[in-house]
């Protein structure tokens, strides 16, 4: 919606002194026979074992929700990536356990509540109903997969609003065709390192410790979780990837691929294939949403 | 690797760099599973330079197959009869023995046991080495800090270390058993005597050793109440420019530690972290590393001077160049501290910093016949502002001299705004007045059913007010005639704020209005007390304070909860946005300073009283009353006080700032203009 301050003035200086409401504007008429057109919401996704690994230890989990009708809410999409680590087949079942702990916490919790007009103090904040997902799935890893680990990495998309909480190093990026914009922070050591000033970008991404995190989902003890909001601007895309992406690919290279895609799950793929060419050292996970254009 | 490689991602902080990186290392994991460490030489882990897994023991993980301990009553070399296991865990157990050549006395020590496991003979090898040269290093050292060695043998596979045993308490034990903060005494008391053994260490001839490994529970607190320092497990003799592995504990080491650094100046950081562990018991283990600058220890632990935080946040630099050149200089400046001179530090309050208060000259007050409570509005020259007294005064902005003032038939507590050439405001005898801004000619009023409290919002030609009648009021900003009015569960007195699509009040049954241009309710929020503060609009969000004690951030066009902040005490005061902070006072003393989007609390700062003056943001300072009668000018990004003015009563009107001047009112019945 618009702003509409002027039109309603306008309307309004109109009317009868001491009127109890002006009458509300009057909705657009849309051509006869024809349905009116929908705002949605564009997503691509993708997730590959790479060129060097036995086996996929990245999940990916996709929810999208739309309704039409009376007090229509906003184009609403879920997205969840999360990236194992530990062995024997450990990794793998951590990941695909926490995406799909944390889509459970959040459909419950909020995902239908928040299209109600009516909210009050008693329902969690959409930063707690984030937060508690994650470490509702890192109880259960600790519990089901001991020896396991994962990154974790949700969007709740609504409109062109995204609300993002993430443990480890997958990223979250705003993309435009003039370059890629990080959200989130890695929580590397190495991160660290080069956020103080103690190491440069590029020592950082040779560093023999590079991969090594300082929080993940399956470890015991309290977990932080990082939270961020964000507004997509127009014309932008959310990208969420797994350092199998962004290891392998620079940030450029992302922007241009997302920039001459036609779609966005062409530009997943695009972007799949080029950390394969670069040389799929781990395993790559990419996912891709574009809030609707405004009307 | 002599441990499971691919099984246990929990290894730690020290583990190689692995082929395979999916099995990716999680260092710092297993120190966060809580600890209790145990007296005598608690290091469980052989020191091998690479392999070293920190605190295992606290794993909780039985014993590892084929090494099995010592029972209980058997007798090493013929001489130790072990008595217990103090702790076990890693490549180690530490046992509590007797000491049989002296048969008449019990004569107890500390024996730790290696238990070589491994299977490839060059891993056993290098963990052999590191055990005798742990040995080593302490059969050299010889300081009463320091437990002594008495003997190192090897029998059968394994290898033992014999030292004092040290009766008493780690200090992460101590700490976790502590309610409350340590004295400041007494904490730098303990880090003096810190830094004469690392003295000892540091200058140790022929060679400097570096402990590599400083951290409370490490620390052990005798029966004597002397600090003394075990785990010599990684302890180094340092040679210059060597480079070695990243090894330490996670949250404690310096940042250079894991560029392969090891110097005597990493075990003054990591003393600095431990000392910031005791004094604010946050566990460094749980943040993300090197981020102490980020907690301020007065954010936790009010009570410690300013002097000590300097002394930790130099022994905390990142720059090694920018530490204390060595732990006697460190000791130094921590015996210049007041506390050191066992003056009671727990009353210690921190003096004022930055300008003293009597250094800010008022640039003119002004003194009304009543309290003033509203909060002034500057336009064009001008300062208007609403007393008790029941006047509006009209004043010089820059001079203070009288320009006229309007007589209501209530107080005024309502905020004026201006707007097209017209001044706003509600007075308590119900009615809302729009005055020629220049005359104070009286042009309209309309009236209400209630008394109002609530501030003008203009906007668009129109002015929002609420009223004690339970009313929000559209009213047209020329004619005076209502455009729409809303009914609200309570009386409003929080003053409506404006969107691009709505309107926005709150009530004191805590419910929050979102009403669109044309009048109509787009949601509601209930809050579990009244909402007495202005809400504020951000960018996609709404910020408001509660009397339930919280802030909330509101989703702007649907009202739902992004994310809600728990003061100490209700939230009157209303917030101010930039882009990246919201600024707020609560009733439980503090200025709060939160991140816009996300919540986190960027700092906090107390007052001697209840903030219920609203902030005002100016060129990177925040400038806010309190109802201890001060005046806060504070640093935008750190709040560290910039500078604070005392009133004769409670400022509960909130600052304006026009022309690098800050005007407010008081209870002590003045309106004051002082230089920003």
């Amino acid at each position: 919606m618009k702003p509409n301050w002027k039109s309603w003035l306008g309307r309004f200086r109109r009317a009868e002194p001491r009127e109890e409401g002006p009458p509300a504007p009057p909705a657009p008429v849309p051509p006869a026979g024809a349905p009116s057109p929908r705002p949605r919401l564009e997503v691509g996704w993708a997730t590959d074992v790479g060129r060097q690994r036995g086996h996929n230890e990245d999940a990916v989990l996709v929810v999208e929700l739309e309704q039409g009708g009376y007090r229509s809410s906003p184009p609403t999409v879920l997205l969840v990536l999360a990236d194992g680590m530990g062995g024997h087949r450990a990794g793998e079942v951590a990941s695909a356990l926490a995406v799909r702990a944390v889509a459970r916490h959040i459909l419950q919790a909020c995902l239908m509540p928040l299209s109600e007009r009516e909210h009050s103090a008693d329902e969690p904040s959409l930063k707690e109903v984030l937060i508690e997902a994650v470490c509702r799935a890192n109880e259960l890893v600790i519990e089901h997969v001991p020896g396991g680990g994962t990154t974790l990495l949700c969007a709740l998309l609504m409109g062109n609003q995204a609300y993002i909480a993430n443990v480890g190093d997958s990223r979250a990026y705003l993309v435009s065709p003039g370059g890629c914009r990080q959200i989130t922070r890695d929580h590397s050591i190495v991160d660290v390192m080069v956020e103080l000033g103690q190491m440069t970008a590029e020592e950082a991404a040779h560093h023999p410790q590079r991969n090594v995190l300082y929080r993940a989902v399956g470890q015991r003890g309290p977990l932080e979780v990082d939270t961020f909001f964000c507004r997509i601007p127009p014309g932008e895309v959310l990208l969420l990837c797994s350092d199998g992406l962004w290891e392998m690919v620079n940030e450029g290279e992302i922007a241009h691929i997302v920039t001459v895609s036609s779609s966005l799950q062409e530009a997943c793929d695009a972007l799949v294939q080029k950390a394969n060419e670069a040389g799929g050292k781990d395993n790559i996970s990419v996912i891709l949403a574009a809030s609707p254009e405004p009307e | 690797m002599a441990q499971g490689q691919d099984k246990d991602p929990q290894e730690s902080a020290g583990t190689l760099p692995r082929e395979d990186l999916s099995t990716r290392v999680m260092p710092g994991l297993a120190a966060r599973i809580g600890s209790t460490r145990l007296t005598g030489i608690p290091a469980p882990g052989p020191g091998a330079e690479a392999t070293r897994p920190p605190d295992s023991a606290q794993r909780g993980e039985p014993a590892r197959s084929g090494a099995g301990q010592l029972a209980e009553g058997t007798i090493l070399q013929g001489r130790y009869r072990i008595l217990g296991v103090i702790g076990s865990g890693g490549m180690s157990t530490v046992y509590k023995a007797q000491d049989l050549r002296f048969p008449k006395v019990q004569r107890l020590c500390a024996v730790k046991e290696m238990l070589n496991t491994a299977t490839d003979p060059r891993v056993r090898a290098v963990m052999m080495q590191n055990f005798e040269r742990e040995a080593s290093i302490l059969a050299t050292l010889n300081h009463p800090a320091i437990p002594q060695v008495y003997d190192y043998f090897i029998e059968g596979d394994r290898a033992y270390l014999v030292t004092e045993l040290i009766p008493g308490k780690d200090l992460e034990a101590l700490l976790n058993e502590t309610e409350g903060f340590f004295p400041e005494a007494q904490v730098v008391q303990w880090a003096v005597q810190v830094c004469d053994v690392l003295t000892y260490l540091h200058t140790h001839k022929p060679q400097p050793i570096v402990f590599r490994d400083m951290k409370p529970s490490n620390l052990m607190l005798d029966d004597q109440g002397r600090i003394r320092l075990v785990d010599f497990g990684i302890a180094k003799v340092f040679q210059s420019g060597a480079k070695g592995t990243m090894i330490g504990t996670e949250g404690y080491s310096p940042p250079e530690q894991y560029r392969g650094i090891a110097e005597p100046r990493g075990d003054i950081y990591a003393l600095g972290a431990t000392l910031h562990h005791l004094l604010t018991k946050q566990d460094p283990r749980l943040e993300p590393p090197f981020t102490f600058h980020k907690r301020p220890i007065h954010q936790y632990n009010p009570a410690v001077s300013a002097e000590l935080q300097e002394i930790i946040n130099r022994a905390l630099e990142y720059d090694i160049q920018k530490r204390f050149g060595s732990a006697e200089e460190m000791k130094r400046a921590l015996l210049s501290l007041k506390s050191a001179r066992g003056l009671a530090a727990t009353a210690y309050m921190p003096a004022p910093e930055g300008v003293r208060p009597d250094a800010l000259k008022v640039i003119w007050q002004f003194a009304c016949e009543d309290e003033v409570r509203s909060s002034p509005c500057i336009h064009e020259g001008v300062l208007y502002i609403g007393a008790y007294d029941n006047n509006l005064y009209a004043l010089d902005a820059e001079t203070g001299k009288f320009l006229w003032k309007y007589a209501t038939e209530g107080g005024i507590a309502s905020s004026p705004a201006v707007a097209e050439g017209r001044v706003f405001f509600g007075s308590t005898d119900g009615s809302l007045y729009a005055l020629n801004a220049e005359t104070g000619r009286l042009l309209w009023t309309y009236p209400t059913k209630g008394r109002i409290y609530s501030s003008p919002r203009v906007q668009f030609g129109h002015v929002f007010i609420g009223s004690d009648d339970r009313h929000l009021y559209a009213v047209h900003a020329i004619s005076g005639r209502m455009a729409w009015s809303i009914e609200a569960e309570g009386a409003v007195r929080s003053t409506p704020a404006a969107g691009p699509e709505a309107i926005y009040v709150g009530d004191e049954e805590g419910v929050l209005h979102a009403v669109g241009v044309n009048g109509r309710l787009i949601w509601r929020f209930r809050a579990r007390r009244a909402i007495t503060s202005s809400p504020a609009v951000g960018q996609d969000l709404l910020y408001v304070g509660s009397q339930d004690w919280f802030v909330y951030a509101l989703d702007l066009r649907a009202g739902w909860v992004v994310w809600r902040y728990r003061t100490d005490g209700p939230v009157v005061s209303s917030p101010a946005v930039t882009e990246r902070t919201v600024y707020v006072g609560s009733a439980d003393g503090h200025v709060y300073a939160l991140d816009a989007t996300n919540g986190y609390l960027v700092w906090r700062y107390r007052t001697g009283g209840q903030v219920t003056s609203s902030p005002t943001v100016y060129q990177g300072a925040v400038y806010v009353g309190s109802v201890d009668g001060c005046v806060y000018s504070l640093d935008a990004q750190t709040g560290q006080l910039r500078w604070r003015f005392q009133t004769g009563g409670p400022v509960v009107s909130s600052p304006r700032v026009a022309h690098d001047i800050v005007y407010v009112g008081s209870l002590d019945h003045n309106v004051y203009a002082l230089p920003i």
